[in-house]
């Protein structure tokens, strides 16, 4: 198999300790704007834990009968941890074996790690916005409440928006390296053994 | 010639019916873009705080300028059924006074807090007139947050000025009162018993907490006014006397006979070095020390038993007397300190004090004579120069900071615009009518901000629609940015505000407290979540742990309690966010509402006098569901056995 450039391995590396701001930056983040709310109220979700305007959210959402947000519904604040830990050690992995093969590999963990969190974000989003309390004080007809996935949605008085943060655009920035490591790989003249 | 005497005739009739033979009003007075001076767009901030007295109401308002917009009413010396102050069990003790409870009192002036004497904004200082106190206001939360009494005191007028670093804040007593053990004393023998105590009272620099450090007892005169020195002047503090003639009736005549009444001046550094040295005499006196804790959500009233007191007449080095033409109402310094003005309400001219010549004067004894052995300074040796034919009636003077003075005239009813160097009278502008207080941003620091001036006016006859024989006081606001001053805008006031200050609002508005953290609320019976909502019986008492949170309250439903119990509903606001207050108010209560901030505690106390089931429900409008947040408590006869019970929630 293919050996890697030194320049395309020490990509590889740096997309591997792209990861690890993820433990230090918030990773996604949820807001919300309505004509009372002019500043927004913002949700932050980090690697194992929620933060910013979670009361008042859950304050607003009460009415229409949604579940109380909070860290113990997140089952992944346990396990995130060691996930990305994994994705940082199989990243320096590829590294260091410094094959063709190991940066295809690395690339697609990372791409199936984004559509499995993606997945994981639409599943949670849609248990969130269809679980309604039938006692709940409001309720429209037909309506559910399911947050974007990504991007802005009208919801009631309030329009939300759903979005990578810090840590996730810095990871995407390291996958992309990895993009460019493959087309640096790809273009390269054969280098002959020496 | 017959002719000529018709033709004069008719001449003068047709000047009499003539319309343009009016005075000019205020509408000729406005011109150019005064209206664009004065928008602050919707949504947009306006640029300076003014804090406003209301007089004979007895508290703040907080008005937006330029707008002249009305941003809040802040309770200070009286209660506000508003938002329960001085009803609700923690606000109470607030308004205790060693006379008991005193539910109003009248607030004459403002001093906003100052650090090398500018605005810091941290606290703004009220004055009691008629039960003599001192209140501070909290900045960050608008809300009074300590009250002290000032002991040995009657009308406290010159008050509450406060010197450059806010070390002090002074109380000069208006009526002088006998005091101590000898207070069963005949009126007339007021030259004998009757003392003018001036008190000092040390603010702690870090909480603001205040303390009454010690007093002077002064010779019985009627103290006006006050301001401190600042700057080169700091040290210092300039009181106004007038009624020096010691009348104790019919002060209209008898209190305005001399030519000249005094400017006490008073050297507080060396009254400092006196306290420590031990030579102050320690009497009894009973005052209280009320103060509010944002912790626990309530205040406490502590009795005071003594005050420290200096002798002037034997501590020597410490009062002087400056003589100040005819009853000398405002006495202000400079931004610099190096000018004292004295506006002598029944003067011709107006004088001006020079602190360099004051000290020399003192440094050389240029004595004319004593008072109780306290040297009486000579007018000449002091003097920087007087400002001729000012106007009529002076009473106050602000400053620009370019070297102008600003002196309100409340017989001829205008704003005298003159320079404190050359004395001379530069610009003038009517008021509407009669003005009493103005007020120029910074204008008492040693920083003034010279864009702006209002007048607090003390008759306002037509200038809005009428409301009955009672009108509302009128204010206007003046551009003083120019050589020449331009009226902007007229607005209506709450009250009868005398002094105001106002400072930038960039000093504080992001400093504002938004919410209490429920976390950190240390009121003994706060809950900190809707679990522990319950009912408890103490005796005849019955504790209702109660908590709101949009849109419901827990517990909703009581029953239990009975005819002649004292209910205490303690309502915690569970909310944690900004702009959510909830109300609480029970029918048949005799008493005010609650209004709780988010995160606090507050505690409605109710006798109920008759059986029946009584309503209680939120009273600021909290929510979509604010209509639905209510509950019902039901009262029976007294040794009924109705068994104690709450719940929320519970249907059978």
């Amino acid at each position: 198999m293919k050996k890697l450039s030194k320049s395309n391995r020490i990509l590889i590396l740096i997309a591997a300790l792209l990861i690890i701001p993820a433990y230090f930056t918030p990773l996604w983040q949820i807001s919300l704007w309505a004509p009372q709310y002019p500043e927004g109220l913002n949700m932050k979700i980090w690697i194992d834990h929620l933060s910013g305007n979670v009361d008042q959210i859950n304050g607003v959402n009460h009415y229409i009968g949604m579940n109380h947000i909070g860290d113990e519904m997140f089952p992944e604040f346990t396990f995130l941890i060691y996930v990305i830990g994994g994705l940082i050690a199989l990243g320096i992995l590829a590294f260091l074996i410094g094959k063709r093969w190991s940066l295809y590999a690395f690339f697609g963990l990372m791409t199936l790690f984004g559509i499995g969190v993606l997945v994981d974000m639409y599943r949670w989003g849609y248990e969130y916005g269809h679980t309604l309390d039938p006692k709940a004080a409001i309720k429209v007809e037909g309506m559910s409440y399911q947050p974007p996935l990504i991007g802005y949605k009208e919801l009631l008085n309030f329009i939300a928006y759903s979005g990578p943060d810090t840590g996730s655009w810095i990871l995407i920035g390291g996958v992309g390296l990895l993009i460019v490591a493959i087309i640096r790989d790809r273009f390269q003249k054969p280098v002959q053994a020496l | 010639m017959k002719k000529n005497v018709w033709l004069l005739a008719a001449g003068f009739i047709a000047v009499a019916l003539a319309p343009g033979c009016k005075p000019k009003g205020a509408q000729s007075a406005i011109s150019g873009d005064a209206a664009s001076k004065v928008y602050v767009a919707p949504g947009e901030h306006d640029e300076f705080y003014n804090i406003v007295s209301g007089g004979f109401n007895g508290q703040m308002s907080v008005v937006g300028l330029p707008s002249g917009r009305v941003l809040k009413i802040l309770p200070v010396f009286s209660v506000h059924p508003e938002n329960g102050w001085g009803y609700s069990e923690e606000t109470k003790p607030m308004l205790n006074t060693s006379n008991g409870f005193v539910p109003w009192d009248d607030l004459h002036h403002i001093a906003i807090s100052t650090t090398n004497a500018e605005h810091d904004a941290r606290w703004a200082f009220g004055n009691a007139n008629n039960t003599p106190r001192i209140a501070r206001v909290d900045l960050t939360t608008f809300k009074t947050v300590e009250i002290i009494e000032i002991p040995n005191s009657a009308g406290n007028h010159s008050s509450p000025f406060i010197t450059q670093n806010t070390e002090y804040v002074v109380a000069g007593t208006r009526f002088s009162v006998p005091t101590g053990d000898n207070q069963d004393v005949s009126i007339d023998s007021y030259k004998e018993n009757f003392k003018g105590h001036i008190s000092f009272i040390s603010v702690d620099q870090e909480t603001g907490e205040m303390n009454l450090s010690f007093q002077i007892e002064a010779p019985p005169f009627n103290f006006d006014l006050a301001r401190a020195g600042k700057n080169k002047s700091h040290g210092w503090f300039f009181f106004s006397t007038y009624n020096t003639e010691m009348a104790h009736t019919l002060l209209e005549v008898n209190a305005s006979q001399k030519d000249k009444d005094y400017i006490m001046a008073v050297n507080w550094k060396k009254a400092e070095e006196y306290v420590k040295a031990g030579q102050g005499t320690k009497k009894k006196a009973k005052y209280v020390h009320n103060l509010w804790d944002e912790k626990t959500h309530s205040a406490t009233s502590t009795m005071m038993e003594e005050v420290l007191v200096l002798d002037p007449k034997i501590l020597k080095d410490m009062v002087y007397f400056i003589p100040c033409p005819k009853s000398p109402h405002g006495t202000d310094t400079d931004p610099t300190g190096e000018y004292i003005i004295g506006s002598g309400k029944l003067a011709a001219i107006i004088p001006v004090f020079s602190f360099t010549k004051m000290l020399a004067a003192i440094e050389n004894q240029d004595f004319e004579g004593t008072l109780d052995g306290m040297p009486v300074l000579k007018y000449e040796s002091v003097l920087h120069g007087e400002v001729e034919k000012p106007g009529l009636g002076p009473l106050h003077t602000e400053f620009d900071g370019k070297g102008n003075a600003y002196t309100s005239m409340f017989v001829s009813s205008e704003i005298v615009k003159w320079n404190i160097e050359t004395l001379q009278v530069l610009d003038r502008v009517p008021t509407y009518y009669s003005v009493g207080h103005l007020s120029v941003p910074g204008g008492p620091t040693g920083k003034p901000h010279g864009k702006y001036m209002v007048a607090y006016n003390k008759i306002t006859k037509d200038r809005y629609l009428p409301t009955g024989p009672e009108l509302a006081h009128s204010a206007q606001l003046y551009d003083i940015s120019g050589d020449k001053m331009q009226l902007l805008l007229d607005f209506p006031t709450i009250g009868e505000p005398h002094y105001a200050e106002a400072f930038p609002a960039s000093l504080i508005k992001d400093r504002q407290v938004k919410f209490f953290k429920i976390e950190e609320n240390m009121h003994p019976r706060a809950l900190k979540g809707i679990n522990d909502a319950r009912v408890e019986r103490e005796g005849n008492q019955v504790h209702i742990y109660m908590t709101s949170i949009r849109s419901n309250f827990r517990p909703d439903n009581i029953e239990g309690v009975q005819v002649g119990d004292e209910v205490y509903f303690h309502v915690t606001n569970l909310e944690q966010d900004w702009d959510v207050p909830h109300g609480f108010a029970i029918k048949g209560a005799n008493t005010a509402e609650l209004l709780i901030m988010p995160g606090e505690t507050s505690t409605l106390k109710w006798v109920p006098d008759r059986v029946g089931v009584f309503p209680f429900y939120c009273t600021d409008f909290c929510s979509a569901l604010h209509q639905e947040m209510q509950g019902y408590l039901r009262v029976s006869p007294k040794g009924s056995s109705t068994a104690l019970k709450y719940s929320t929630g519970e249907v059978e």
